[in-house]
């Protein structure tokens, strides 16, 4: 799998990379900033680009502008954006194109290596990876809506959902059977009134771009 | 005391102490200034006095103008007869000293023309026949005092020669002006100086006016300066001390994934280490984020706030109202008001649930943060709410919180957005 990376850290560029080759992905190029990123990413067509969200020369959101024009420019090119703080506000700028093949992680998880190549396995192949503080953060501003209706369990299995895991994923992070987060998934999809959809990566969409909202 | 303050007032004014001389020299220094005004506004008319109209309003048009003209000189040696005299400083009039003498009139309308004005024309011309009285009590005074010497030893026919009673109450007289005159001269000294000081120098009121600005300004220019600092070292640690842990707790994770056939002893340690880096992480970035978010700045309150709201492990009801947004400096203050009030809660309330907004009505920015909690907050107890306070106060907001025991607990918070 090839991978671009935008990182402005020499260090941390430099640690991914090797975290990427040691796992046995291929890192097509690594750049410093945005617009580097864009060359790159028309240069090299990659599967997946991974983007730090504050780059130089303004240091503050040229990540997302760039993941957003990216996703514009090749649609095919899954992107992982990586951020000291997730805010949801960027989550939903990047979730308004699409959700497929977006991830959104704080920074420290890369430090948790396999949890961040899985999500970043995921993100490539079209999936979703989202922090759980983003999905916390979007559970928020919906906070007045029909997600009062959900009981702690529901909103838990739907949180989990929204980072984009499996349902066996679900069933092993709260230690319950699968059958019984279908059930529970079945009961969102009922209270939250959404039309009933198939497998697993449109059922995320849905529950995501309920959670995007309006952004 | 007072028997004692009063010889000593008796001997500082004695006709020959060092202060009698120089309040005298000081007052007769005055009169030539002090009539310089209605001589100067006079001084066209002696040469030619018209009797018809036109000329009559072009004199006096020309004689007004002269007196305006020299009005910035005139002061100007007053306050250098103050300093150099008396040592007395008349600060100088911001906007009215300084200028060229013809400024004089770009400044008719400002009130400082007409505090001169009224000095030179209305109150030294007293001032000038209170200088010319200390005069003429010494020169009078001494005419006097030394009449019998003057009848005896000059005109041994003089009127006076022979007639030793004229002569010792004329004697007695010049010696009574000699004595009140620098009680005279300090008088009148005094008189300069108060007025002089009252009409020549700054306006009091409009001076702590223009102080009170100045301060507010100054304060508000520290405000931001801590502001900006803030935010510098937020850049610091994010570009700095962060990425290097990041980049350290990545290569301590890669260790333990991929390192075998490590001794145990030496994985325990790699895996206590990345644990200790991460939580490291954890605790720098919720430092960091303490100080100043970056989202603050890119998105503003709303999305910096849900951000807080949704780490707090508590129902949070969030509503944020702020158009158009307020400068930074007070974003930022808001943002730590619902931060630390945030912070509050979770740490001492016991509450289930908080209910934070902020809302901008007019120039006023109110931020109310209230839960469900066990109240009962004090902010004299040194909690967070006196760093709070105080932080508010820095940007002339007012802080406010209720909170009986039992609870509810509302801070309330306004921050002028106008500083």
């Amino acid at each position: 799998m090839r991978i671009v990376i935008a990182e402005d850290s020499v260090l941390l560029r430099a640690g991914l990379i090797k975290l990427l080759e040691t796992s046995g992905f291929e890192v097509a190029a690594a750049v410093g900033e945005a617009e580097g990123l864009l060359a790159a990413v028309r240069e090299h067509r990659p599967d997946a680009a991974i983007v730090d969200v504050r780059m130089p020369p303004g240091f503050t959101d040229e990540g997302v502008r760039a993941a957003l024009v990216m996703r514009r420019e090749t649609p095919g090119t899954a992107v992982l954006l990586l951020s000291q703080y997730v805010e949801e506000r960027y989550a939903a700028d990047l979730l308004s194109t699409s959700t497929s093949g977006i991830g959104y992680l704080l920074k420290d998880r890369v430090a948790d290596v396999s949890v961040f190549l899985d999500a970043l396995r995921r993100v490539a192949s079209g999936g979703t990876a989202l922090d759980p503080e983003v999905v916390s953060q979007l559970l928020l501003r919906r906070h007045r809506d029909p997600l009062d209706r959900l009981t702690p369990r529901e909103k838990e299995v739907l949180g989990l959902m929204a980072e984009g895991r499996s349902n066996a994923g679900i069933a092993a992070a709260l230690v319950v059977s699968e059958s019984a987060v279908a059930k529970h998934i079945n009961g969102i999809f009922a209270k939250l009134d959404l039309p009933h959809a198939e497998g697993d990566h449109r059922r995320v969409l849905a529950v995501l771009r309920f959670l995007g909202g309006d952004g | 005391m007072a028997s004692l303050s009063a010889a000593l007032r008796v001997r500082v004014h004695a006709p020959w102490s060092a202060t009698a001389w120089r309040d005298t020299v000081f007052v007769a220094s005055g009169v030539p200034l002090q009539l310089a005004g209605w001589l100067i506004l006079g001084s066209l008319w002696s040469f030619w006095t018209p009797v018809r109209v036109t000329p009559i309003v072009l004199l006096t048009f020309a004689s007004v103008l002269l007196l305006l003209l020299a009005l910035r000189p005139l002061t100007s040696w007053q306050r250098e007869r103050c300093w150099a005299m008396l040592g007395f400083d008349i600060p100088r009039m911001p906007g009215f000293d300084g200028g060229r003498a013809w400024d004089v009139l770009r400044d008719l309308r400002s009130p400082e023309l007409w505090r001169v004005l009224q000095y030179h024309l209305l109150v030294a011309p007293f001032l000038a026949l209170g200088g010319l009285a200390v005069i003429g009590a010494w020169t009078a005074g001494l005419a006097l005092a030394t009449s019998a010497t003057y009848a005896w030893a000059v005109h041994p026919g003089d009127p006076l020669a022979g007639h030793p009673q004229r002569v010792a109450v004329l004697t007695a007289a010049g010696v009574l002006l000699l004595v009140a005159a620098p009680w005279a001269a300090a008088g009148v000294r005094r008189l300069d100086a108060r007025a002089a000081s009252a009409l020549l120098g700054p306006d009091r009121a409009k001076e702590l006016q223009r102080r009170v600005e100045d301060l507010a300004e100054k304060r508000a220019s520290v405000v931001d300066a801590a502001d900006i600092e803030r935010r510098r070292i937020e850049r610091d640690l994010h570009d700095g001390a962060q990425q290097r842990l990041v980049s350290l707790a990545l290569n301590l994770g890669l260790a333990r994934e991929t390192l075998t056939g490590v001794p145990d002893e030496a994985m325990r340690v790699i895996v206590e280490a990345h644990e200790e880096a991460k939580a490291a992480l954890t605790e720098l970035r919720d430092l960091i984020r303490g100080l100043h978010p970056a989202v603050l700045e890119d998105r503003g309150l709303d999305a910096a706030l849900s951000g807080v709201a949704a780490r707090v492990p508590l129902p949070v009801r969030l509503r944020v109202d702020i158009e158009p947004r307020a400068s930074s400096t007070v974003e930022a203050v808001a943002y730590f008001v619902v931060s630390e009030a945030l912070t509050n809660v979770v740490k001492h309330a016991r509450a289930n649930e908080v209910d934070v907004s902020v809302a901008r009505g007019g120039d006023v920015l109110r931020v109310m943060v209230r839960d469900d909690g066990a109240g009962g907050a004090d902010p004299s107890a040194g909690t967070g709410l006196t760093g709070l306070a105080r932080r508010v106060r820095s940007v002339d907001g007012t802080f406010r919180i209720t909170s009986p025991a039992g609870g509810p607990t509302t801070v309330t918070v306004e921050l002028p957005c106008a500083l």
